[in-house]
């Protein structure tokens, strides 16, 4: 037999848990007793009716096979196909993530720039970062009264943070050498800016913005529990509320595949971005 | 007498230190370089020859001095004086080529990319990067290759005058001597003004018409100025044949040896503190005329 590579084997190896792990899943499942096995008194108790039960895995591929081949259907406010609701999801993510992008990457700069400025807003930066994005909320459907904007601002509010401080970090860590190239070539601060600061720092502010799309995508989930009406959050709600324990696996699934989806675009923005010294 | 090309006059530095009181780097240094000189300055660690070259660059300012340059007061950096820097300083993120048209760009802002292009390539070859080559990033050249790049960026500016940091400083004993003969190729078509650091005696013979010799700080004083008399064109293996070459050499280094200890640590008592210049030439007769009243022939 042939060598495989370490790629070759790792794939098989996963595949091989993959399999081992859904016979496993299957075979614990414990098959629902039919009514007429039952004695009259446990059909009187009605045990007749179906018990709700963890699926088996063959149940969640028959729905996702059922909701895949129809992404995009819309019956009404309760339901929506899985591609309508993964796209309300992104959408908000994407529209708070760019505000803040807008906010934390040029204010990220002055900090990194201005060690003034980083001291006066070091301590409300520490203060407002640890705060759990979901305790915005509250304050948020208050002052701007619409669920949609809210749950964009809990976006905003928990994304800003990781693109802020490292923007900030990488600003400030750029070489004294590549600066004094730029200055012994009499550019001005703005082609400094893009031509040497914004390069050398980019593989540090990409990382942040990294790292901030997996938070917002962690807590749009959450915030959509509680706002209700659209999107994938609400839709493992309400699916729950429906005990149809095979969506709520399902949905779960693809909540973890879109951000994989995610973070590897922006993986392979970082590989774009990246230089070795 | 009329201003040398780059006039560097009165020239102080001074640092707190930690004790709160003041430490003098060098104080009230003098001296002169003139158009289409190449000038060396020798001197060991920590007595502000790296000062004084951020100081001509623009990078810093002293604390008291003046420096001159084509009649015109130093105060920032400019594309007129080139720098190159002992670590490369290259934009890893940009490719050779792109590092040099980055600063033909900047300095030439109404030219088109084919003609930023070609006269990046020009200076590229000069230093003997051409073809593929040039398209690397300089993580993917070596340090030889990547200070060619940096050597082509400074002269494809063609500044008013260049300033070389210690530029062979990070590269082995060979490939230094290849690129110290490419400097001199590429300075002997561009007649450009080049100041250059270095701690090596005999690349300093080699590349320079005249040597600076710093004593060391602090109190350093740039305290003799060393003429090589040593014709051009020159190259490394011929030069060691010259008769002035090792009179000059022992000369140097007995300066770095002894007599840069024994000058530190005098203040100048405001003196303006010029270098005393330096001839040495074997192949005149010993005891004819001195060329010069200011000039001391050292026939040891």
């Amino acid at each position: 037999m042939p060598q495989l590579s370490i790629n070759q084997r790792g794939a098989l190896l996963s595949v091989v848990i993959l399999i081992v792990g859904l016979l496993f899943w299957e075979a614990a499942i414990p098959p629902q007793q039919l009514a007429t096995e039952m004695t009259e008194y446990e059909r009187l108790m009605g045990g007749g009716s179906p018990r709700a039960a963890i699926p088996p895995p063959s149940d969640i591929f028959a729905k996702a096979w059922e909701e895949l081949s129809n992404p995009f259907y819309d019956a009404g406010p309760n339901d929506k196909g899985i591609g309508i609701q993964i796209g309300y999801s992104i959408y908000r993510v994407l529209s708070g993530y760019l505000l803040a992008a807008a906010v934390a990457i040029p204010l990220g700069f002055l900090i990194g720039m201005s060690p003034v400025a980083y001291r006066a807003l070091n301590p409300y930066i520490q203060v407002l970062r640890p705060i759990s994005p979901l305790a915005w909320m509250p304050l948020a459907l208050f002052v701007i009264r619409d669920s949609e904007a809210s749950a964009i601002f809990v976006i905003f509010i928990c994304s800003i943070w990781p693109m802020l401080l490292n923007t900030a970090f990488g600003v400030a860590g750029v070489r004294k050498d590549w600066v004094n190239v730029a200055r012994t070539h009499e550019l001005g601060a703005v082609r400094t800016a893009f031509q040497v600061i914004l390069p050398a720092a980019a593989p540090t502010i990409v990382t942040g913005m990294r790292i901030s799309i997996g938070i917002a995508w962690l807590v749009i989930v959450a915030a959509e529990m509680l706002v209700g009406g659209t999107g994938i959050g609400y839709y493992v709600w309400n699916e729950w509320n429906n005990l149809d324990l095979t969506s709520v696996i399902f949905s779960i699934l693809m909540i973890g595949i879109v951000g994989m989806a995610l973070d590897s675009a922006f993986g392979a923005l970082q590989r774009v971005v990246a230089y070795a010294e | 007498m009329a201003k040398p090309f780059l006039s560097v006059e009165r020239l102080t530095q001074t640092y707190p230190d930690a004790a709160g009181g003041e430490t003098t780097v060098f104080e009230n240094a003098s001296f002169g370089i003139e158009r289409g000189e190449f000038v060396c300055i020798l001197g060991h660690s920590g007595c502000g020859k790296s000062t004084i070259m951020n100081i001509l660059a623009g990078l810093a300012s002293p604390t008291s001095g003046v420096v001159t340059m084509d009649g015109a007061e130093v105060s920032g950096p400019s594309l007129d004086r080139g720098v190159v820097f002992q670590n490369y300083s290259l934009l890893p993120w940009l490719s050779a080529l792109k590092n040099v048209s980055f600063g033909v760009q900047a300095r030439h802002k109404d030219w088109s990319k084919v003609d930023v292009e070609a006269h990046s390539r020009k200076y590229l070859a000069m230093v003997g990067l051409e073809g593929d080559v040039v398209l690397r990033k300089p993580s993917q050249l070596s340090g030889g290759m990547r200070q060619r790049v940096s050597i082509a960026r400074a002269f494809a500016n063609q500044p008013k005058l260049l300033l070389l940091d210690e530029p062979f400083g990070a590269l082995d004993a060979l490939t230094r001597g290849t690129i110290q003969e490419e400097l001199l190729k590429v300075w002997s078509q561009t007649e450009q003004t080049v100041f250059m650091i270095t701690h090596d005696i005999d690349e300093a013979i080699l590349l320079a018409d005249r040597i600076l010799l710093m004593t060391n700080g602090p109190y350093a004083r740039v305290a003799e100025s060393v003429q090589i008399t040593i014709p051009r064109p020159r190259n490394r293996t011929e030069i060691v044949e010259h008769p002035n070459y090792y009179p000059i050499r022992n000369h140097l280094v007995q300066f770095l040896g002894q007599r840069s200890k024994v000058l530190s640590g005098q203040p100048s008592g405001g003196e303006t503190q010029t270098p005393e210049t330096v001839v040495i030439d074997k192949t005149k007769p010993a005891g004819g005329p001195e060329p010069e009243a200011r000039l001391r022939a050292v026939n040891d």
